[in-house]
């Protein structure tokens, strides 16, 4: 089988699996259901900047929840399994993008529920929702990178925030400076440009390193 | 005890720097005073750390090359006395800040929300969390080895991480810290050469200091791991 194959038949089995197991795919958009709820309980009309912050916000803590699943349901005896039939390589990718595909999912919910509770502060909401799904592809590939890393520890939720938080601020400002284009926010010309190119560097940049370092976590 | 020529040149240039620090003389500016003399001490604790955290890198990466367990006990030696040389950095930059950014109509403290939104100061806060979560990596696995492979996996990514974010946070928000474009005291145009002649070997000696206590740090773990291994046998 060739390594596209092998990728397509990852996420095949990874698909399966969520629907066989919905408990885990309806969980999260409890999650996100019941997180928009509180925040339009708490907060009656909030303006744009505050808006813009508490959705990046809730983008992280549903990766977070999202994605930290994805190596805790591989039990130790069907890593093994994988580990015969697939290079480390090959899973990783297939594991980014499927996660990558979730986040996209998970995020367009997320902010349709903003936008039927809280309103929309964004001019162009298209252009809002493109730059969404943008900033979620990002958060789902450094908290892949991530959940793998704390998969080998104990505590592993937790420690997946910790780990985490420190490396995305970068990217999550770089989100909210891009977000406010859609708030007919007045840039430079060039500058909306320039942070989208920065941020598909840096994704760029963590499936590199993801590709490269992964090989070592892996095997026991 | 005879002392090895690194660490001698440690001793002799910060003496020099303590020394030549407090006495040599400095341009005067209005706003700095002699607070101005905070440079050799503050700026060079960050070099030192940055340094410290790269040797760290490197003896992960040398780990997951080789293998070999020394370069895990080195990596984290280095990565903890590098946390400590960034606390330290904290600390002359909070000093120094209460003199030249603090209003001084408030009490320092209140300064403090909008003082930490420095670019320079996030860029240091993440560097320190990240290693901050290093230490409950490690802490978190039991089993040796394991440990060594996951939490050199992570240094060599968050420090990965952590360029970029050093180099795209500045542009992003305004900033009162000197050096705006790149990094302060490196740029010739910046540090009056008066100065050079003390921050410079400031910088050498802070860093061997860092060096020789990480080494230490070093040969009593290594130690501790030999007594428990003969103690089983």
């Amino acid at each position: 089988m060739t390594n596209i194959n092998k990728i397509k038949a990852l996420l095949r089995k990874e698909l399966l699996l969520e629907t066989r197991q919905q408990h885990t795919l309806y969980g999260i958009m409890l999650y996100i259901a019941s997180t928009v709820f509180v925040i339009y309980l708490t907060m009656e009309s909030p303006d744009s900047e505050t808006w813009n912050g508490l959705f990046w916000i809730t983008q992280l803590f549903i990766c977070i929840n999202a994605i930290a699943k994805s190596f805790l349901q591989e039990a130790k005896g069907r890593m093994l399994y994988y580990y015969s039939i697939t290079p480390p390589s090959v899973f990783i990718l297939a594991k980014l993008i499927y996660n990558v595909v979730l986040m996209l999912v998970m995020s367009s919910i997320n902010l349709l529920l903003y936008a039927a509770f809280l309103g929309s502060p964004a001019v162009s909401f298209l252009q809002f929702y493109l730059i969404s799904l943008m900033g979620a592809a990002g958060l789902g590939l450094i908290f892949t990178m991530l959940a793998a890393i704390a998969s080998k520890a104990m505590q592993q939720a937790s420690l997946m925030a910790i780990l985490g938080f420190p490396l995305i601020i970068p990217q999550l400002l770089l989100m909210i400076r891009l977000s406010k284009t859609a708030f007919a926010e007045v840039f430079r010309e060039g500058v909306p440009l320039q942070l989208v190119m920065l941020l598909a560097a840096l994704d760029i940049l963590i499936v590199l390193l993801s590709v490269i370092l992964y090989p070592f976590l892996w095997k026991d | 005890m005879r002392l090895s020529w690194w660490k001698l040149t440690s001793i002799f240039l910060l003496v020099y720097a303590v020394v030549g620090g407090m006495f040599l003389p400095v341009p005067e500016l209005p706003q700095l005073g002699e607070t101005i003399r905070n440079l050799y001490y503050h700026v060079c604790m960050w070099f030192a750390m940055m340094i410290l955290f790269t040797v760290s890198v490197i003896h992960s990466i040398k780990y997951l090359r080789k293998g070999d367990y020394t370069h895990d006990v080195k990596a984290r030696s280095y990565a903890g006395v590098g946390t400590y040389m960034g606390i330290l950095g904290y600390a002359t930059g909070a000093i120094w800040a209460s003199y030249t950014w603090a209003d001084p109509n408030n009490p320092a403290y209140a300064s403090f929300g909008s003082i930490m939104r420095e670019p320079k100061l996030i860029g240091a806060a993440i560097a320190l969390l990240i290693y901050g979560a290093y230490f409950i990596l490690r802490s978190s696995i039991n089993d040796m080895d394991q440990r060594a492979r996951v939490s050199a996996v992570y240094n060599i990514f968050a420090y990965a991480m952590l360029f970029p974010t050093i180099w795209i946070i500045p542009r992003l928000l305004p900033s009162l810290h000197p050096g705006q474009e790149g990094n302060p005291a490196l740029n010739f145009n910046d540090i009056d050469s008066r100065m050079r002649m003390v921050f410079y070997p400031a910088v050498i000696g802070w860093t061997l200091l860092g060096a020789w206590i990480a080494t230490l740090k070093i040969r009593y773990t290594i130690l501790l791991e030999k007594k428990w291994n003969n103690n089983e046998k």
